[in-house]
């Protein structure tokens, strides 16, 4: 029998090394400095902060966010403090991650294309070691206000107007919602981002209380997340993967390990976890890369490396 | 999802049983139904259209809820009446945990609510309790009558003395009443200047406390970061938290 090798998890994400795979996903419990340092003493290997725009935002009223089984749906309404508040919230995070070897992500959104490279080039003056464009929301300036993640042409311009102002890797966070999510994933690679995010949620969804008839959210409609939507997300990651071959942060509906080795098997470089942190709280983490570290010992591998797309080679053999 | 199963956790109805006018800010609400549920807890209640706010438990079964009116919601709220519905998720965080055969309660305004709960659970296994019912002024002294029906030593005080008491602020009665009664624990709920001050007294008198705090609340379920204290979430890690003695 082969010696037993002890597998480290380490990622190397566009070029920033990670722990562990295990992303905080943005929106989740990434609010304040304290929560994401929390988080990341609880295992994570990188915490993206909630996305943060130009200007404060209240966000919708409650209710907001309902656990409906197979997953959540929420429309929180892009709620945050705003880009001067959020740069100290995430500069304070930078010191208390730093020296537990946790890289920052700092997640931003704007509603224009002017707006995306101000807060970009914002956010960079707190140091965080990677950013993410949320390209999810409506772009006021477009004729229809369609969200800049479902066209191409506009997703790439955002990135080539967020590109020249960001000094760190620069990640674009995809929409599931499309019908050719690779055609949208090519536009921003060749605008110059690093990597890419997928998936942001599914939908938009509705849930309605029938005793009452009304639709329970009060935005009345809201973005599906948690295990419901993983399939779609793994096989997007795995197109993504198919024809980009680009860093991933596969995120969509992971709760355990196993999803954790799906994820990568499709190509992803890290997962994100968002949903599942009701499962456990931030103790999410530690016990996810728990259950990763089993799967590669128990099945002789050293390290992801070992298995990253290893669902590609499968369907290669095939033929 | 929450319990690692496919169970939906979304709002149910019940039906307001009886709607009794308790201080003249505060009505209590006994609905048709009932949850399992530990003192502490709170739900989210929803009135459709309207908003979803949180609301800490005054019993269990029936699902029983003190509600003081201060806004939108709660206004809202006070318009109801015997018949009409309203929507609940939960129970949510982590409730009182009991502990010492003798108990000092601590309430502060609406804070009553859970701690009725308690005491009747601490009084359904036979424990001491004294309770210290605070409010600005005599008619906002809420629950007396309750925790006296359930057996309690009830103290009263009021921040203007129109109770005839002297007037003070709830700390400083609670530390008179630690000094005199040596209770083995304290519990609270009431507003935040009270229980930062009940905490200095814990940590002054080494006694084990524990103290039911608040914050603004979205998911309730410990997702969307919006009811932080510290490193800590209200909603999950919380509302009640511990001070070891
Ligand atoms: C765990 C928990 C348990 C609670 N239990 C009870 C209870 O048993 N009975 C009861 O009457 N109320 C309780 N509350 C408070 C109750 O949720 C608020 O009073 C209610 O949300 C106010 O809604 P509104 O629309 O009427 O007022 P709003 O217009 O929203 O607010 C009125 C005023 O209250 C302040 N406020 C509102 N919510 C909060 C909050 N969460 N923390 C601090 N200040 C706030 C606002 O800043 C404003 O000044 C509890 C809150 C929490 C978090
Ligand atoms: C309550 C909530 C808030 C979210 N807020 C954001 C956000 O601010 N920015 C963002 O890019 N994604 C946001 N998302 C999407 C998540 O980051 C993630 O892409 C999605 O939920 C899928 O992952 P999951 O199934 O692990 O939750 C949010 C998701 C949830 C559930
Ligand atoms: S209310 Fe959402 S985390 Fe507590």
């Amino acid at each position: 029998m082969a010696e037993q090798l002890t597998p480290h998890l380490r990622v190397n994400l566009c070029g920033v090394p990670l722990p562990n795979p295990l992303v905080l996903a943005s929106g989740i419990l990434g609010t304040t400095a304290e929560l994401m340092e929390r988080v990341a003493k609880n295992g994570a290997g990188a915490v993206t902060c909630k996305s943060c725009g130009p200007e404060p935002r209240v966000g919708h009223p409650n209710p907001t966010v309902l656990d409906w089984g197979p997953g959540l749906i929420n429309a929180v309404g892009l709620a945050n403090p705003g880009i001067d508040e959020a740069v100290e919230i995430l500069r304070e995070a930078r010191r208390r991650l730093q020296p537990l070897g946790v890289p920052l992500i700092a997640s931003v959104f704007a509603d224009s294309v002017k707006g995306f490279a101000e807060v970009t080039r914002r956010v960079c003056q707190a140091e965080p070691d990677l950013v993410e464009l949320n390209i999810s929301c409506p772009n006021v300036e477009a004729e229809f206000g369609r969200p800049f993640s479902l066209d191409p042409e506009a997703a790439a311009e955002v990135t080539r107007a967020a590109r020249p102002v960001c000094d760190r890797p620069l990640l674009v966070k995809l929409s599931p919602n499309v019908t050719d999510v690779v055609a949208i994933g090519k536009a921003v690679i060749a605008a110059g981002a690093d990597g890419l995010t997928a998936i942001n949620t599914l939908g938009p969804g509705m849930i309605i209380d029938i005793e009452s008839g009304w639709p329970i959210l009060a935005n009345r409609v809201g973005g599906v997340s948690g295990p419901a939507i993983r399939p779609i997300a793994v096989r997007i990651v795995y197109d993504l993967w198919a024809h980009l071959h680009v860093p991933i942060i596969g995120t969509g509906g992971v709760t355990c390990g196993r999803d954790v080795i799906e994820m990568i098997m499709a190509g992803a470089t890290a997962v994100g976890i968002g949903s599942a942190v009701i499962q456990d709280g931030p103790a999410v983490f530690s016990r996810i890369a728990g259950e990763v570290r089993d799967f590669l010992t128990s099945h002789g591998y050293a390290s992801l490396n070992e298995i990253r797309g290893l669902a590609h080679a499968r369907r290669h053999m095939e033929s | 999802m929450r319990d690692g199963t496919w169970n939906p956790e979304l709002p149910i109805p019940m039906t307001i049983r009886e709607v009794r006018q308790e201080t003249p800010a505060v009505k209590r609400f006994v609905l048709d139904g009932s949850l399992n549920a530990y003192p502490g807890q709170f739900v989210m209640v929803w009135l459709p259209g309207i908003d979803e706010k949180p609301f800490s438990l005054m019993n269990a079964n029936p699902v029983t809820l003190a509600i003081a009116e201060v806004g939108r919601f709660t206004r809202a709220m006070h318009l109801l009446d015997v018949g009409s519905r309203l929507w609940l998720r939960g129970p949510f965080g982590q409730g009182f945990s009991l502990e010492g055969r003798h108990l000092l309660l601590a309430a502060g305004g609406y804070g009553a609510a859970p701690l009725v709960f308690l005491a009747r659970r601490a009084r359904e296994d036979g424990r001491r309790i004294t309770v210290l019912v605070a409010a600005r002024s005599r008619e906002h002294l809420l629950l007396v009558e309750e925790f006296r029906r359930l057996g309690c030593e009830v103290l009263t005080c009021t921040d203007d003395g129109s109770d005839g008491q002297p007037p003070r602020l709830a700390p400083l009665a609670v530390e008179e009443l630690l000094q005199r009664a040596a209770p083995d624990a304290l519990y609270a709920c009431g507003p935040a200047g009270m229980l930062d001050a009940l905490e200095a007294l814990a940590r002054k008198y080494h006694l084990s406390t524990q103290l039911s705090r608040e914050a603004y609340m979205r998911c309730g379920i410990g997702v969307c970061g919006s009811c932080t204290c510290g490193d800590q979430l209200v909603c999950r890690d919380g509302p009640v938290f511990r001070i070891p003695g």
